[in-house]
């Protein structure tokens, strides 16, 4: 295990992912569209009661993020893995450290442009109505992006083909969104599911934009939130770390 | 050391230098099970062989025979290798190796929607970082832009390349970093003979002026002739370990094709000859003695 970072081969890495990226405008245009609209979707979906919007709307905030960058880094990572740069990789001088990290960055940066976008809609033209600070909705997202980027980079090492890399996103994804919290509240849940809510982090993600929406500073149960979704995340990174193997079987 | 011409190098075999320098790949006792479950598969059972240094070695055999799996244990990322497999002087897999050895696989492995270049820049990147590196890096960049004669192709993306094109552009990240080891995995398939002789015109430079070891496996026995030295396998097992004209003179044929279809008929024959003798017939590899401990045995 070469678990020591090299920052050089990290940045490297990470510009060699959005250069990538770069070369296929469609690609970045959906990560960045698609938010939008489907938030002036909401918009006017809920156009007769607003309060209802406040409170999907920023649960969508922390969402999006989450299911984009699972689809892209589950669908990049596999492709590392078909087209054998994986391989090449690791028979060089990489730590699989460095290229987690990387990943993460360059994914990192496309959601913070991403929120940046779809924040900024929600609060300013769709009115979304936040009592707390704008920018602790942007610290969730890009911690909810983190979670998603760690959760494709996990379930790709199960896919073995693009076609059931995407068909883990309802399986991963969905079980998550219909418990955390978005249609129903937890506690109201049947208590088996109630219980199962409590262990997924989604349901965190949520509750911090949440707390965020209604609480005019930063609240102990927002801290809690955020450390509970960042700890998520390193931890399934740490996974997927664990499932880039060095050798063939 | 820096020669640019990429053609003209003959196909010059240097003098045998027996035993004075230690040989770049030495194998002995070296097994291969792949494969999970009651019934692994014995892909290289037991054998033992030696690649000299600075010379072009030969792997040899028809498809599943093993070379891959060889050449995969040589660059360290082949699991449940056992037996003796030292590489430059270093256990197989060692990390100070992965800067050392280059390794082409047999599908090109390079990002499709990066640029040649782009390709290149990122490898050069990983082998050799830093920003006080980045001059070195183009000049390496450039250089094995030139090796593989893709100048013209360097801002194309290698995903709308052709297949030639882009087994070239895998070979290009081989020749990042001056490798002392290079292990070329079917280099040649599929590109056309001009191609295939400018590209073993290059293996031969590599070797005469860089001084690198090049271990390169084949299918097309015509490609044989321009070895110095030759592994023919067969069935996870090394058939024979000699030079071209050493071959063809044992073997009384006049190619190595002949001389290796022949070893393959004797082998065929004692085969067998020995399974009808043994009473577990059926799987003729995996009934081998165990492989002997030797000092140096590594288990993984």
């Amino acid at each position: 295990m070469n678990a020591a970072l090299s920052p050089a081969r990290t940045a490297a890495t990470a510009a060699r992912v959005l250069r990538q990226l770069r070369h296929d405008p469609r690609s970045i245009a959906l990560m960045l569209l698609v938010p939008v609209l489907m938030l002036t979707l909401l918009r006017f979906v809920f156009d007769g009661n607003a309060q209802t919007f406040d409170g999907i709307g920023a649960s969508l905030l922390g969402i999006f993020p989450l299911i984009t960058m699972f689809l892209v880094t589950s669908i990049a990572t596999l492709r590392e893995r078909t087209s054998g740069t994986l391989e090449r990789l690791l028979a060089m001088p990489l730590g699989k450290g460095d290229l987690i990290a990387g990943y993460a960055l360059a994914f990192g940066a496309v959601a913070v442009v991403q929120s940046l976008l779809a924040t900024g809609l929600a609060l300013w033209v769709l009115g979304l109505d936040v009592v707390g600070s704008p920018w602790l909705l942007l610290l969730v997202a890009l911690l909810d992006a983190l979670l998603g980027t760690a959760l494709g980079l996990f379930v790709s090492a199960f896919a073995a083909s693009e076609f059931q890399a995407v068909q883990f996103m309802p399986a991963v994804i969905f079980p998550q969104l219909l418990l955390c919290g978005l249609f129903a509240p937890r506690d109201t849940m049947q208590p088996v599911l109630s219980g199962i809510s409590d262990v997924l982090p989604m349901s965190y993600a949520v509750d911090g934009m949440t707390q965020v929406l209604t609480h005019p500073d930063m609240t102990a149960a927002f801290v809690r939130d955020a450390v509970i979704v960042a700890a998520c995340a390193v931890l399934v990174l740490g996974l997927g770390a664990a499932t880039l193997r060095r050798r063939t079987p | 050391m820096m020669n640019n011409s990429a053609e003209g190098a003959p196909a010059r075999t240097p003098a045998r230098t027996p035993a004075r320098t230690p040989a770049a790949i030495h194998a002995h006792g070296l097994t291969v099970r792949r494969g999970t479950g009651r019934t692994p598969r014995t892909v290289l059972d037991s054998i033992a062989f030696d690649v000299p240094r600075g010379r072009i070695t030969g792997l040899l055999g028809p498809s599943g025979c093993g070379k891959s799996t060889l050449m995969r244990a040589v660059v360290g990322t082949q699991a449940h290798v056992t037996g003796t497999l030292d590489v430059l002087g270093r256990p197989a897999g060692h990390p100070e190796l992965r800067s050392r050895v280059g390794y082409v696989t047999q599908a090109p492995s390079v990002y499709d929607d990066l640029t040649v270049r782009q390709n290149l820049d990122y490898f050069a990147a990983v082998l050799d970082p830093g920003r006080a590196a980045a001059d070195r890096r183009s000049a390496a960049v450039a250089r094995a832009i030139t090796d593989v004669d893709l100048s013209s192709r360097a801002g194309a993306l290698a995903g709308a390349l052709s297949g030639g094109q882009r087994s070239r552009v895998s070979l290009a990240v081989a020749l990042l970093g001056t490798p002392e080891l290079l292990v070329l995995d079917e280099p040649t398939v599929g590109l056309d003979p001009v191609l295939r002789r400018d590209l073993w015109n290059l293996f031969h430079d590599i070797a005469a002026t860089r001084g690198a070891t090049i271990l390169v496996s084949s299918q097309v026995m015509d490609e044989a002739e321009r070895c110095h030295d030759l592994l023919l396998m067969r069935e996870g097992r090394i058939l024979a370990q000699d030079t071209p004209d050493a071959l063809r003179t044992r073997t009384g044929s006049a190619t190595v094709e002949e001389g290796f279809l022949r070893l393959v008929d004797e082998a065929n024959a004692a085969a067998k000859t020995s399974t009808a003798t043994t009473p577990a017939a059926g799987t003729p590899t995996t009934a081998a003695p165990p492989a002997p401990t030797t000092a140096g045995e590594q288990s993984r």
